[in-house]
């Protein structure tokens, strides 16, 4: 049984810790309303893009004018992975769902026989897969520097995912993100990259079958295309990673703060027995001692 | 005067979307003019200044560093890689542009890059005379 002083001391220490999460809570609340606002604000041009782009395809067709970053190189033997996490933890299962997912992802590919290659974006999906996989991760990103995730920011790991598919790194690129579906709902979500994953429907639901003039011809806007488009889904995935982050961390935070809240309840409960059961021990010797007189 | 919808759109956010009359855009190939009712076109775009036309008739200006425009006959969406007003843009930026794209030119070996690249900083230094005489 825990003395009484010990048992002041540990609700302090809980008030404490409890202070800290409120506070985490709320300025992951007020991050992820910024988040949100910038994921919002960057929707119109990733969707614009995407129609343009699958308007585009339809025009060029399939042959061969058409870039190898979209149709692929005709191969699938080495799979280049970009995952991106998180820079920082304490945002519950995060981290370790896009982990987990990418894992079992490049599990798969091993055992067909396939060669993987990763690209970490984010410390903590570092963290977790170097545990098993050290040998295959090639680069890793750092943004733990940036405050604000610019278009730059991605720009820079599109280049890098571009500048190995002309190298002939890889042949078939994924991107592994964290998906924001509500603040409670984050789910991970592959993406494929090269070949470009073009939709043609995009293109028949807007009605879009308007024959465009090319200036200059389709195919080089095209080939001028695919690369920005490889960047504007990297922006998109970091994007939506950081909105998803803060709603994990604030859920998180708000169940730290509630247990909390429940501890020093239950503790303040064995404190206020404790107490009285050694008033009541004080008042049964003082009165078995002047019985004794 | 028949006026249209235009859109000025950057990765980060939508910058500008109005009624206008007329926009002149920074071509691959030469300036272009958009009015109403123009053919469906697409093209791409080299740095440079876009100038917007409002259905007002004031005129607002923005720098863009390369992109692609959507034409329509009903509207025109400009996707600029970054836009900023032209008051905003400072020389500082474009030179820092500039050195960037010095550097990737050293960088690299293939032909057609380099011609890309050189004719990037050639659009860029236009543009440093013309922010500077603004």
């Amino acid at each position: 049984m825990p003395s009484l002083k010990d048992l002041k001391n540990r609700i302090a220490s809980v008030k404490a810790t409890q202070k800290i999460t409120k506070a985490m809570k709320m300025v992951a609340a007020a991050k992820l309303r910024r988040a949100q606002e910038a994921a919002e604000a960057a929707r119109p041009y990733s969707q614009r893009m995407s129609a343009v782009l699958s308007n585009i395809a339809q025009a060029v067709g399939a042959d061969d004018s058409a870039p190898r970053l979209m149709t692929g190189n005709g191969r699938d033997q080495t799979h280049l992975l970009v995952v991106c996490t998180a820079e920082r933890g304490l945002c519950g299962g995060f981290n370790s769902q896009i982990a987990r997912f990418a894992r079992d992802h490049v599990r798969k590919l091993l055992a067909d026989g396939k060669t993987v290659k990763i690209i970490c974006v984010g410390k903590k999906g570092f963290d977790i897969l170097r545990r098993e996989f050290a040998s295959l991760i090639i680069d890793r990103v750092d943004l733990r520097e940036v405050k604000k995730i610019g278009f730059e920011n991605a720009d820079l790991i599109g280049k890098k995912i571009i500048g190995l598919f002309e190298k002939g790194e890889f042949d078939v690129c994924t991107l592994f993100y964290s998906e924001f579906k509500s603040v409670i709902s984050q789910v991970p979500t592959a993406l494929q990259l090269v070949p470009a994953a073009v939709s043609t429907d995009a293109a028949a639901e807007t009605g879009a079958a308007a024959i465009y003039e090319y200036e200059p011809d389709a195919g080089e806007i095209l080939s001028d295309l695919i690369p920005r488009n490889i960047s504007v889904q990297v922006f998109r995935a970091l994007l939506e990673n950081v909105a998803g982050e803060m709603g994990a961390k604030m859920s998180a935070m708000d169940n730290a703060t509630r247990n909390a809240g429940e501890m020093i309840n239950k503790l303040t409960l064995s404190y206020n027995r404790q107490r009285q059961a050694q008033i009541t021990k004080e008042l049964i010797e003082i009165i078995s001692g002047a019985e004794a007189l | 005067m028949a006026d249209f919808n235009f859109e000025l759109v950057s990765p980060e956010r939508l910058l500008l979307s109005e009624r206008v009359s007329e926009v002149v855009i920074p071509a691959t190939e030469g300036e272009m003019t958009v009015m109403a009712n123009h053919a469906p076109t697409m093209t791409t775009i080299k740095p440079g200044i876009v100038s917007v036309k409002a259905a007002d008739g004031k005129t607002t200006r923005y720098v863009v560093f390369g992109g692609f425009a959507d034409i329509l006959p009903t509207g025109c969406t400009l996707l600029a890689e970054s836009a900023v007003p032209v008051g905003e843009l400072s020389r500082d930026v474009i030179a820092k542009r500039i050195e960037i794209a010095r550097a990737e030119l050293e960088n690299t070996s293939a032909d057609e890059q380099k011609t890309s690249i050189e004719q990037f900083i050639a659009s860029m230094t236009a543009l440093n005379g013309i922010v500077v005489a603004a």
